[in-house]
């Protein structure tokens, strides 16, 4: 998340070094967000690796846990609900390609194309940002009625034989990808957008100039310096994709369930804090693995 | 359990006015939900929330031991207030003048300053709200709170409730027969019975003509794909386990019943006749269509009909259904349990339970609000989803209170079964 921030600097070139007497001013500024970090996300992070390892009371009232150091808890977790693991880091995946490659398109218009019209691109980002004016579960519901079973959508697709009779689209896995990647759409495209908006276009005269066809000079000139974009908005994308549950329980069905499902009704429905503490761990962790594979394939480490 | 309605509360002012609108002469839970059916999807959309989050829920799990905080001192004598938390239109209310026409005869007739906030929208979230603080017997600002009966059962078991004095509110006797002994709390030493509803089956009776008559009934290959069933186990599973034969009220099932009556859930599921398991939404599904047929909650089909036109019917399995209740009850830091007490007599008078009644639609713990409805409201004196028939009551069985270690292995294995 981090990346989409520094960007800017990383290309602006290192700042100088900063005097040496000025460090102590340094450090008084950095106290408020230092505090801040240590109290809600070290400590919070702490204690959910403690809670993690408690172990239920035999007997006791429900949801009652004492100090353990049960590793189990780690083990029964990933064997029960590896197939929730597998489905969630699949469908953010898919999810997140799909964003791409409908975000990407979107962001270079913007950004490149219509660069010359700024009332235009200002219009079209507006209506890129507007969803957020409304709340995404109630964007999510409404995705529900408009896709439902008597819906218009769903009739006039029978009535042209483009999905069988017995066909549905919601309670599906395929719904519940859409979902995702509608919901996060705008998470991908403004970091590209961000990015190509600053795009020198003399950079792209001069591989056609130097007889690089389009598709050539876009391989070789426009993608290698989007990368960070691209790279800031398939984290933005991915990671909360593979943590989200409202998709699933909205659009999908059980055999659709992805593990922010599993974490949510083992917290509230079951009060089973151990187990939902360590899948949030082992969900911190595979996704920290997995982002920083990614990060270093995309030759972008220096961005982190 | 308890269903959670459009709260007409959370809607902007303009928005509620031209519900008062609607409600010319009687102000009934039927007239301002008629006017928010007309106000259509906006109106409906509001009163979604995000599923099963909120809730500070403290980090380590619940206390080790049930031995429980004590109760605070009552302060009732000399601060004359209670403060009482309840579900989303679970209280007459009033959209001309904005108040709650009951409590307000009630701080006329007791000089009691009462205040009443929706608060609760789920049991889970709620208790995981105040949890943390009634460990530690503090006072959470709430002198009545009302929980669902499993829920009340882990409030009062956990040592989280104040006794009530029954001298103080001589009107409890007029407690339906059937609650007035529960096993979650014997002699209701804790808690009284706020409304009742029924689990049971319903269907549209456009697209199902046949109707329904037992839960089997809904496995019908013809359904498939359009049937939903609730994600309180002890409705869905209860329902099938008294198709299975068993009494869900007994003693003496136990997890080889539960387990059985999970493998038919199970089997639906994986065979894809069940489409969704779900809370309170399954109402939006039968309005959209997506679901035909469902097992839900009596209250909401009474809802829905009011909204949408007379599409559903709702009807007790033969084989019985199951029978919940809200409860209310005086968390443990509370400092005004004696005016808690005075407001918990006041609901008891036969007379304010019918009005109470007329507005909620759901039936009415009271004994004698019955006749008291004659004066409030003739049309309803007959109605038998507030005051059900002997034959209803028959059918209908509590589940019965389950072992902390059985709530936490049966919760995991529903949990578990449908796909979380």
């Amino acid at each position: 998340m981090t990346a989409a921030l520094t960007s800017a600097t990383a290309e602006a070139g290192a700042p100088p070094p900063p005097p040496r007497g000025s460090s102590r001013i340094a450090w008084l500024l950095l106290t408020p967000g230092l505090a801040y970090l240590v109290l809600f996300f070290v400590a919070p992070v702490a204690v959910l690796l403690l809670t993690s390892l408690y172990e239920r009371v035999p007997d006791g009232p429900v949801g009652a846990t004492r100090p353990a150091l049960r590793w189990e808890n780690y083990t029964d977790a990933l064997v029960t609900y590896a197939p929730q693991f597998g489905r969630s880091f699949l469908y953010a995946f898919i999810a997140t390609v799909l964003a791409l490659a409908i975000g990407y398109p979107l962001a270079y218009v913007i950004a490149v194309r219509c660069r010359n019209r700024p009332l235009l691109q200002g219009l079209l980002l507006v209506l890129v940002i507007a969803p957020f004016f409304t709340s995404f579960i109630l964007r999510t519901i409404a995705w529900k009625q408009i896709l439902a079973d008597e819906s218009l959508v769903v009739a006039v697709l029978k009535t042209i034989s483009l999905l069988p009779d017995d066909a549905r689209l919601t309670a599906t896995p395929t719904a519940v990808v859409a979902g995702l990647t509608y919901n996060f759409l705008p998470f991908m495209t403004l970091p590209i957008y961000a990015n190509l908006e600053r795009l020198d276009l003399r950079l792209i005269e001069a591989g056609e100039d130097l007889y690089a066809n389009p598709a050539e000079t876009f391989r070789r000139v426009t993608l290698p310096l989007s990368m960070p974009g691209i790279v800031a908005g398939s984290l933005l994308t991915f990671i909360p994709a593979a943590g989200d549950y409202v998709n699933s329980a909205l659009l999908g069905t059980a055999s659709t369930a992805m593990i922010g499902n599993v974490i949510d009704s083992r917290f509230f429905r079951v009060v089973d804090y151990p187990t939902a503490a360590a899948l949030s761990v082992l969900l911190m962790a595979a996704i920290l693995l997995l982002v920083a594979a990614y990060v270093r394939r995309s030759g972008t480490d220096d961005l982190l | 359990m308890t269903p959670r309605r459009t709260p007409p509360s959370s809607l902007p002012p303009e928005v509620r006015d031209l519900i008062a609108l609607h409600n010319r002469s009687r102000v009934s839970r039927r007239s301002v939900l008629r006017g928010a059916g007309a106000l259509g999807l906006g109106a409906f959309l509001a009163a979604c929330g995000t599923p099963g989050s909120g809730g500070g829920a403290p980090p380590a799990g619940g206390p080790a031991t049930a031995a429980g905080p004590t109760p605070a001192q009552d302060v009732s004598a000399t601060e004359k207030t209670v403060a009482w938390a309840n579900w989303t239109l679970y209280l007459d209310y009033d959209d001309a003048t904005q108040t709650y026409p009951t409590l307000e005869a009630f701080k006329q007739q007791t000089g009691i300053d009462a205040s009443y906030s929706e608060d609760i929208d789920g049991n889970d979230t709620y208790y995981g709200k105040i949890q943390g603080q009634l460990a530690n017997g503090q006072d959470i600002g709430k002198d009545i709170v009302v929980f669902t009966d499993w829920m009340a059962g882990r409030m009062v078991s956990m040592g989280y409730t104040q006794q009530l004095d029954k001298a103080k509110i001589p009107n409890a006797a007029n407690l339906r027969p059937q609650l007035q002994n529960v096993d979650f709390d014997p002699g209701r030493a804790n808690t009284l019975t706020w409304q009742s509803g029924f689990a049971g089956i319903a269907w549209n009776k456009e697209q199902v003509p046949g109707g329904l008559r037992t839960v089997s009934d809904l496995w019908n290959p013809e359904l498939r794909g359009r049937v939903e069933v609730l994600d309180e186990y002890r409705d869905t599973l209860g329902l099938i386990m008294m198709e299975q034969g068993v009494d869900i009220s007994s003693p003496q099932w136990g997890s080889n019943e539960f387990g059985a009556a999970v493998d038919v859930l199970n089997e639906q599921i994986a065979s894809g006749q069940i489409r969704q398991v779900k809370g309170n939404s399954y109402k939006e599904d039968l309005i959209a269509g997506d679901a035909v047929a469902v097992i839900g909650w009596s209250g909401d089909i009474t809802q829905i009909n009011a909204e949408n036109g007379d599409k559903w019917e709702f009807a007790i399995p033969e084989a019985g259904g199951t029978l919940w209740s809200d409860n209310m009850m005086v968390p443990i830091g509370a400092r005004h349990k004696a005016n808690a007490e005075t407001l918990m007599n006041y609901y008891y008078d036969p007379a304010v339970a019918a009005t109470v009644a007329a507005y909620v639609n759901y039936v009415c713990p009271v004994q004698g609000a019955q006749e008291a409805m004659q004066q409030v409201d003739p049309e309803l004196v007959s109605d038998t989803s507030i005051f059900p028939d002997e034959a209803t009551l028959a059918k209908v069985k509590i589940f019965r209170s389950l072992t902390p270690q059985e709530e936490t292995d049966f919760g995991g294995q529903f949990q578990s079964t449908i796909g979380n």
